[in-house]
This record gives C-alpha cells, sequence and structure tokens, in this order.
C-alpha cells in the first residue's frame, strides 16, 4: 500500500470529492495559489480552477457565513480557516448560523459545509496559533467535529464529510501534516462515530484522538514493555462520540486515561467522564485519570510550551496513577 | 404584488443534481461568471390591481405588527417580537422585484419581509406563538422564521449574522449559472458589524449577485445612527467595495421597488452586488418593553405624517385607482385576515409535542441518552 502524507490525504480527499461532485468547492484563506498554509490544497487549483478553488480576503467571518449560505442553497462547500485559534473569528457564523438553522428553521433545511481547520501545539507559535479548542463547538448543538490521526483516517473521514449533510469542523494537526501512513490507492470512506482500535489490552484503556491519539499509542508500547498491556482508543471522532468503544473497553479494563490536547477545565473529555460514570460507573476499577493540557495560554518558549501540552511520559505515568488503584 | 405572490408557489429550490449525499450530479456546474444575456427580470410596469396589492400587503404587516404588539401585551404571545410597523415600504416594494429565482435573508425585525415574500399570515403568527404549524413547527418564533424551499433563507436574531449567509446563496448562484439574486436585509445597526465589511468586500470583489438592502430606521435599539457612526451616509460606503450605491425614501414603496429592480438588473447582468440605503423610520420601540426616552415626540410625528400606507394609498387615490370606500373595504378584509390568522394560531393550532424537541438538530442522527445515533431520514 502506499505510503503518503497526512497533508496529502487531505487534499487527495478533496480532489476526490470536487472529481465526483461538481457542487463541491474550496475556499479559504491562501488556499489556491499557495496551496494552503500547511500545504492541504496543494494542486487543487491548478486541476480545478480558481473557480472551484477560491483564494479569500482575510475575512473569517465571510468565509464561514458564505459557506453557509452557498450549502443551503445547494452547493457543497469545504472551506479553510487557517488556525482553529481563527475560529474565534467565525464564530458566530459557524454556531449560530450554520449549526442551528436545520433545527430553527423547523428542520426544513440542510447546511451541508465543511469547515477545514487545524489546531494543536508543537511549533512554538504560541497561543494565537498553537490551541485545541474543539471542546467549544462540541458545546454547539447542531454541528460534528472531527478530529482525524492518521493520513488513512484523514482522507476517508473527510470524504465522507463532505458528503454529509450536516454542518461539520475537521481538525487537522499542525503537526501531523508531513506524517506519513498507508493510505490504499482504491477510494474508501470511513463512517461517522466509529472510533479506531489502535492497541488491543486487558489492564487499562488509553483514549484520544488527533495527535493525542498517537501519543497514547505510544505509551500504550512503553507500557507494553513494563508488562501493562494497555488498550488504545483514537476517537477519530468526537461528535457524533463512538460512546459504545470506550464503555466496552472500560468493561474490560476497569481503568480509564483520557488524553486531550485542550485545555484542561471544561475539556471535551469531561463529557467521557460523565458518560463513563452513567454506564459503566459499577466497571471502573479507580478514578477515570485525564492528561490534558494546562489551564494557560499556550506559551511560546520551546521549554514552556512542551511543559503545558500532554506527553507520552504524562500519559505513561497517568496511566500507571490509576494501576496503582487498588479496587 | 400582496396577493398574487403569497398565492403564487415557487418551486423549490433546484440544486445541481440529485438531493441525496450519495448520488452525485451527472452535470458539472461550470463557471459561469461571464456576463450574461439580460434575462427576462420582474414587470417593470405594474397594473392597477398590483399596485393595490402592493397597498394590502403592506396593511397586512401593519395589522399584523398591531397585532403583535396587543397579543404581547395581553401576554398571549412569548417571546420578544421586534415589530416592523413603520417601515412597510421597505420589505414591500423590494420583494417586488423578485422572481421566483430569487432569495432572501431577514433580520430581527423580519416579519415584514416574510410576509412581503408571500408569507402566510397564519403560519407567521403560530410561528410567533410557538406552535407547531408555525413555519418552523414553533422552534424558530419571531426573530428565526424561514421557508427555504420558497427562497426565504431565514431571519436571524444576531445583528449582521445574515450578511455572510446572503453573499453565500449569491456564491452559490453565479457558481450554478443561475439568473438569480439574493436580498440581503439588515438595518442601520448592522452596518458597523464586521460581517458588513466582509461581506461588501466578498460580493464586490466577485462580483456576486446580492442586493444589500440596508433599512436606516435611525437607531440600533436605543443609540441613534448619529452616536454610532463615524460617516452617516451608509449607502456612500458603496464605492469603498466597487459596487453601486443608492439611497431611497424608505416610506415610498414604488421608489423602493424601482431602485431594487435597477439593482437586480444589473446582477442579472453579471455587474454585481449593490448597497440600497432605505431611509425610513420604526414607529413602535426597539422591542415591547423600550419606553422611547431616545426620541422625541415631535420626531415620531413626523415620521407618522410620512407614512408609507398614507402616502401610498393618497397617491392612488390621486390617481383614481382607488377610492375611499374600496380603501375602507380594503381594509376591512384584511382586518378579517388578521383576525383569522390570530384564530388559527391562538385557538385551534397545538402546541409541538414536547417529545419532538430533539428532532432535527441534526441530519441523519438523532440525540439519546447515550449520546447520538444514526437514523434514516429523508434529509
Amino acid at each position: 500500500m502506499p505510503q503518503i502524507m497526512y497533508r496529502e490525504a487531505v487534499r487527495d480527499a478533496m480532489a476526490e470529492e470536487m472529481r465526483r461532485d461538481p457542487r463541491v468547492f474550496v475556499m479559504g484563506e491562501d488556499v489556491a495559489i499557495y496551496g494552503g498554509a500547511y500545504g492541504a490544497t496543494q494542486g487543487l487549483v491548478e486541476e480545478f480552477g480558481e473557480e472551484r478553488v477560491r483564494d479569500t480576503a482575510i475575512s473569517e467571518q465571510a468565509i464561514a457565513g458564505a459557506a453557509t449560505g452557498a450549502a443551503m442553497c445547494g452547493m457543497r462547500p469545504v472551506a479553510e480557516i487557517m488556525y482553529v485559534d481563527f475560529m474565534t473569528l467565525a464564530m458566530d457564523q459557524f454556531v449560530n448560523q450554520a449549526a442551528k438553522n436545520r433545527y430553527m428553521f423547523g428542520g426544513k433545511t440542510t447546511v451541508p459545509m465543511v469547515l477545514r481547520t487545524e489546531g494543536g501545539a508543537g511549533r512554538s507559535i504560541a497561543a494565537h496559533h498553537s490551541q485545541s479548542l474543539e471542546a467549544w463547538f462540541c458545546h454547539a448543538p447542531g454541528v460534528f467535529v472531527v478530529m482525524p490521526a492518521t493520513p488513512y483516517d484523514a482522507k476517508g473521514l473527510l470524504k465522507t464529510c463532505i458528503r454529509d449533510d450536516n454542518p461539520i469542523l475537521f481538525i487537522e494537526h499542525k503537526m501531523l501534516y508531513k506524517e506519513k501512513g498507508e493510505v490504499p490507492e482504491e477510494e474508501y470512506l470511513i463512517p461517522l462515530g466509529e472510533a479506531a482500535l489502535r492497541r488491543a489490552g486487558g489492564d487499562v484503556t488509553l483514549v484520544g484522538y488527533s495527535r493525542m491519539a498517537l501519543l497514547a499509542e505510544e505509551a500504550g508500547r512503553a507500557l507494553a514493555e513494563e508488562g501493562v498491556e494497555a488498550e488504545v482508543i483514537d476517537l477519530r471522532c468526537l461528535k457524533p462520540l463512538d460512546v459504545d468503544a470506550i464503555l466496552n473497553s472500560v468493561r474490560k479494563t476497569g481503568r480509564l486515561v483520557l488524553c486531550s490536547e485542550g485545555y484542561q477545565e471544561a475539556n471535551f473529555v469531561c463529557e467521557i467522564m460523565a458518560k463513563v460514570q452513567e454506564f459503566a460507573f459499577d466497571d471502573l476499577d479507580a478514578p477515570i485519570e485525564r492528561v490534558c493540557a494546562l489551564n494557560c495560554p499556550v506559551p511560546m518558549s520551546p521549554v514552556l510550551e512542551k511543559e503545558a501540552v500532554p506527553s507520552t511520559e504524562k500519559i505513561v505515568a497517568a496511566a500507571k496513577r490509576t494501576l496503582a488503584r487498588q479496587r | 404584488m400582496g396577493k398574487t405572490q403569497r398565492k403564487r408557489k415557487a418551486p423549490a429550490a433546484k440544486k445541481v443534481g440529485g438531493k441525496g449525499a450519495e448520488k452525485p450530479p451527472a452535470k458539472a456546474t461550470g463557471a459561469k461568471t461571464a456576463k450574461k444575456a439580460a434575462p427576462k427580470g420582474a414587470k417593470k410596469t405594474l397594473t392597477n390591481k398590483e399596485k393595490i396589492d402592493l397597498l394590502r400587503r403592506m396593511m397586512e404587516i401593519r395589522g399584523f405588527e398591531d397585532k403583535v404588539f396587543e397579543l404581547l401585551g395581553r401576554n398571549i404571545l412569548q417571546g420578544a417580537s421586534h415589530v416592523y410597523a413603520g417601515q412597510e415600504a421597505v420589505a414591500v416594494g423590494a420583494c417586488s422585484a423578485m422572481t421566483e429565482r430569487d432569495y432572501a435573508t431577514s433580520a430581527h425585525r423580519g416579519h415584514g419581509h416574510c410576509l412581503a415574500l408571500g408569507g402566510d399570515l397564519n403560519l407567521m403568527m403560530a410561528e410567533l406563538c410557538g406552535k407547531a404549524t408555525g413555519y418552523c413547527k414553533g422552534r424558530g418564533g419571531s426573530m428565526h422564521i424561514a421557508d427555504v424551499r420558497n427562497r426565504n433563507l431565514g431571519a436571524t436574531g444576531i445583528v449582521g449574522g445574515n450578511l455572510p449567509v446572503a453573499t453565500g446563496a449569491g456564491l452559490a448562484i453565479q457558481m450554478q449559472g443561475k439568473t438569480g439574486v439574493c436580498l440581503c436585509f439588515f438595518g442601520d445597526g448592522a452596518s458597523n458589524e464586521g460581517t458588513f465589511h466582509e461581506s461588501l468586500n466578498m460580493a464586490g470583489k466577485w462580483k456576486l449577485p446580492v442586493i444589500y438592502i440596508c433599512e436606516n430606521n435611525k437607531y440600533g435599539m436605543s443609540v441613534s445612527i448619529e452616536r454610532a457612526c463615524a460617516v452617516t451616509d451608509i449607502c456612500g460606503r458603496a464605492g469603498c467595495y466597487g459596487m453601486m450605491g443608492a439611497k431611497v425614501d424608505g416610506q415610498k414603496v414604488l421608489e423602493v421597488r424601482e431602485a431594487v429592480l435597477e439593482a437586480i438588473e444589473r446582477a442579472r447582468r453579471g455587474d454585481g452586488p449593490t448597497l440600497i440605503e432605505a431611509v425610513t423610520y420604526r414607529y413602535r420601540g426597539h422591542s415591547r418593553s423600550d419606553p422611547r426616552v431616545y426620541r422625541t415626540k415631535q420626531e415620531e410625528e413626523y415620521w407618522q405624517q410620512r407614512d408609507p400606507i398614507t402616502l401610498f394609498r393618497d397617491e392612488l387615490i390621486g390617481q383614481k385607482l382607488l377610492t375611499n370606500k374600496a380603501f375602507e373595504k380594503l381594509q376591512a378584509e384584511v382586518d378579517s385576515g388578521i383576525a383569522a390568522a390570530e384564530r388559527f394560531a391562538v385557538e385551534e393550532s397545538p402546541y409541538p409535542d414536547p417529545s419532538e424537541v430533539l428532532d432535527d438538530v441534526y441530519c441523519g442522527w438523532v440525540e439519546t441518552d447515550k449520546g447520538l445515533v444514526r437514523i434514516e431520514t429523508k434529509g
């Protein structure tokens, strides 16, 4: 199977869907000639032209809102917001207009749009370009939030998102664009709301998404060297969430570590904690651990940045804490 | 347009290709930004009957809004309703220039737009009452009425929130190679939102077929335009975005209609958007609880003397197109329509079933105790 980069997988997903469906188009800041700030739209304008691959002004509200209006009028926009931090500027259009129009208007419209963006720390570009704000959007009824960790998932999920009739925030990770992974040449789709089992094990469950799923997998390998078999689940989608995948694993292991790059307070994993205590309370052998970003703006200095966000070591340590608890 | 438009069943928006997500359309949309041969627009001249219909529609909006205000006062209507009384000529004049190809978006003071677009009094009143029979099954209420299948892309409770959406509608029309336009109604308050700048810049740059209609009713809630704007000439901003601007007397229905007809023609030719500033006045306060301490009685009286319905009625009587007797008959018909709408909404319509509260949040998925679960939907 060919190995391609995450950013190529994202690009290929859009290209395939644009070939398949003339309603699909791409717009955003620097997506055409430049090929996207992280190169995820490279080559699209050459193939599809400036009509369907549109460089916009630096206008996040207009990008998100125009995608909403175009989607309501029969198009399938894939709009790029360069950083999830800039979603703050597009917030009203996405969570008030796109997210709510179907419900508010009595179910008589659909808003089939994808906002692609990227988040995460790791490049020392500080607090306006390094955040993980997915929890904000999970809090908005009416939208889906999808966060792939691998090239395979990025491609299969983005294709599904483009064909879906809901407004979707597709959050890539800036540190993964150059990561390679196996992606089949033949077409495939990944259904929304299905987690991926990255590693099977019976001692403790590690749940992550986006780059944190990869770190959890690494932590799983490290734990294995010490004789602990961790089960690692990559959520892939936060909304819709594969609750059963988590519950089934917890029922087996009795111990749960949740990993997220978002700030710890009111992190999306808090919702998972609520669901687990609601549906699998008796299966837990230890309090649930969470490994999240510290509650401070992501700092620039590499030393501080590293300290502020989760690491494999922190996940291993959390796993050990849960394992140390006797029932 | 009034009654004729109201009866008209606009066809559902023709999408490029099939509706289902799984079936891609066979034919490509293709780029169609080149100038088009002028397609047939709305009729330029109105028959006598059509003029009377414009008057009737304005009277219906006034009657509707007076009834809404009354029902709010009696606590029969819950929630907030921002009434449109005084501004009727803008919505009716502008919407009379539309054809079945065209879309519109509206704002928080949007009852007038919905009715001018051919909205049904009964469904409107039912929606305001939160009834299951309303346009949006009672989920939207006063500030969120839409009728997307009939090209009304909806109102919004966020000031300026509809400008990017209307811009996107224009983008879709252009990319689909169609000749429609999108009318975008907003107030002077919204002209100071960032969405105004971003949207008009995008539409101006891409020559999108959007008609931005700023209803300058002098106040954003309580703050007058003089106290809010560095430069109060809103339509003067059009040039900054490479589009035509026009300032019209928003109390004169035919003047608004003419300006919008011209703007629509320009947009259909591929010559891009227009910013129209219609100067008008809202008779009531911002909302029912507004004591209107920020404006004077004299100012209110001045505008009452420039009432859009009276002005047009007198014009029609002066032209011998209407008699006082015919006007009285018209008023009686309108009143009975409003009374019927009240009856339909308040007495005859049921509230939504509480079990439906989670319907239609998502397409194809439904919220359960455990989270979202996939369901079969029609989309």
